[in-house]
């Protein structure tokens, strides 16, 4: 649906995209992510023809970008980083211009369907520059989605909200995300994480990572973190590892008189995990808690940002 | 309906949403009247030559001021973005700019028509034909500069220095007839054509040349086309 041919962005020297290939299929719901500064913005904003390549190509729906811009647009709801707003306009105002460049016939049940979907009920008339920062993100929305894109791509759509309105944001994104192409672009994991199928990372311009949720995880996490708290003499903690084949212990920390925190490592691929609980119980030890520690896209991430960093 | 009148409609009304249109009116009438009214009884003559004698001027500090923001703010906010990736020509954003500042100079030339009612009460053989050429005169000396003005507004993200960009081309073109005395013989008629007053103060005789005309809308162009230029070439920022 959208493919990107080694696309390629200099700002005069500097490269801010270098030579990115990918394809978005339709109704995929994609995570575009890196740090600040990866290359991001410039990406989506080529995509949506705010700004041209310095090389390379993107097509959307075998449209090319220098030829068919009009046409692509028409296809793309854009929320841009940082949500730019007429301020001075009502929310119905602002609605109407967006909806009369883009020319919908249907305006009338068109913008309460969209006002009821980005739940704007009780703001419709009022000027933009009274809301709340998160009733601006949903104007935003409301102004991507009016012209019922297939594409839809949110830069950045919950930077600068409160955990609740970032949940409620999200709650929105995943309702859109079931019947359109989505691109969303993030810094933070957790959210890309919880609304995405498909995650690319990209660093200093280059793409670094390409592939789903668990495959980003499995490929880069092969070893699983376990933690136990443990009322047991500190002194034979030790057993453990000693008993139990590849496993090792990385710390032991006493929580109080009796009570230790034990970090296990073993390999993701051979659970440990009963072996360890009978060993437990054959000491007669009592065993408070364990859990799997999630290392999860975290550490994905960093890996492999700041290693492209240092390079 | 056209996608440009959609963006002139949208100017039009942030113009009068906010106080500024109204204070830019205001104070052109004031001034204008002014110019008007107070030596009107020691000519007495029926016509409304002072009045196109001021408005050039009055124009010179209140059409930078009237199209300062229409693209510098849209950059500074982020808006030209949105605007951008909107299924719209740059073509026709600098249009729908260019007819919102365009009407807001309509208006103001309207409401100086009760100078004209004045004179029609007051006077005999008022000479209508000169009058409505001097209206079409600053209604195209109006969109010169409002040409002007955009384009400043198009080069740089920052309000103020659209303002003095615009003010000073515009100067340029106004000034230069006080030139033609110190150029070479030779020169003299390629400054006379490029003086915007040469080919306004022909129209207020009452003269509709098409030459004139060729001039106003070629300025026109030019700029607007300048402006759909640097509009595009956003690539840099």
């Amino acid at each position: 649906m959208i493919s990107l041919k080694n696309l390629t962005k200099d700002y005069g020297s500097v490269r801010a995209v270098d030579h990115a290939n990918f394809e978005i299929n339709e109704g995929e719901i994609l995570g575009f992510l890196g740090p600040n500064g990866a290359g991001k913005t410039t990406t989506l904003r080529m995509i949506t023809c705010f700004l041209s390549p310095t090389s390379g190509d993107i097509e959307v729906e075998n449209m090319n970008i220098n030829n068919k811009q009009i046409e692509i647009k028409r296809l793309i709801g854009y929320l841009p980083e940082h949500n730019p707003l007429y301020i001075d306009m009502t929310v119905y105002d602002y609605l109407k211009f967006i909806a009369d460049i883009r020319e919908i016939s249907n305006f009338g049940p068109r913008i309460k369907e969209v006002i009821k979907q980005c739940g704007l009920n009780g703001v419709v008339h009022k000027p933009i520059n009274t809301l709340s920062k998160g009733y601006k993100q949903r104007v935003g929305f409301a102004q991507a989605i009016i012209h019922d894109p297939k594409i839809l791509i949110l830069d950045e759509p919950t930077s600068g909200l409160d955990p609740n309105q970032i949940v409620e944001i999200r709650e929105l994104i995943k309702e859109l995300g079931k019947e359109k192409t989505l691109i969303i672009s993030s810094h933070i994991l957790q959210e890309v994480q919880a609304v995405c199928d498909r995650i690319i990372i990209i660093n200093e311009g280059k793409i670094v990572a390409d592939g789903s949720t668990e495959e980003l995880q499995s490929a880069f996490q092969n070893k699983t973190k376990l933690i136990l708290e443990l009322i047991a003499p500190e002194s034979e903690i030790i057993e453990i590892s000693n008993n139990i084949n590849e496993t090792s212990i990385l710390s032991t920390s006493p929580l109080n008189d009796a009570t230790f925190k034990v970090e296990i490592e073993y390999d993701s691929a051979k659970d440990k995990r009963a072996e360890i609980f009978n060993f437990v119980k054959s000491k007669e030890w009592v065993l408070l808690e364990m859990h799997r520690e999630n290392i999860s896209l975290e550490a994905v991430f960093r890996n492999l940002t700041i290693e492209g960093g240092e390079k | 309906m056209n996608l440009a009148t959609t963006i002139t409609k949208k100017e039009i009304k942030s113009y009068f949403n906010s106080p500024a249109a109204y204070i830019v009116l205001v104070i052109f009438l004031l001034l204008s009247g002014w110019f008007f009214a107070s030596p009107l009884f020691i000519n007495n003559q029926a016509n409304l030559r002072t009045l196109f004698g001021i408005i050039p001027l009055l124009y010179l500090f209140f059409i930078p001021a009237i199209t300062m923001g229409l693209l510098s703010r849209e950059k500074n906010t982020g808006t030209m973005e949105l605007l951008a990736t909107l299924p719209i020509k740059d073509s026709q954003i600098i249009m729908g700019k260019f007819w919102a500042s365009v009407s807001l100079i309509g208006v103001g030339l309207l409401l100086t028509l009760v100078h004209f009612i004045t004179i029609m009460l007051l006077g005999t053989n008022v000479d209508f034909g000169a009058i409505f050429c001097g209206y079409i005169g600053l209604l195209f000396l109006g969109a010169v500069y409002s040409s002007i003005g955009i384009f400043a507004s198009s080069i740089t993200s920052n309000q103020v220095v659209s303002l003095i960009i615009s003010f000073f081309i515009i100067f340029f073109f106004f000034i230069i007839k006080f030139f033609l005395f110190f150029v070479p013989d030779f020169m003299v008629g390629i400054f006379q054509f490029i003086s915007i007053d040469y080919h306004f103060s022909n129209i207020t005789r009452g003269v509709i040349d098409t030459r004139n005309i060729i001039y106003f809308i070629s300025l026109i162009v030019l700029f607007l086309k300048l402006a759909q230029i640097s509009l595009e070439n956003r690539n840099w920022k």
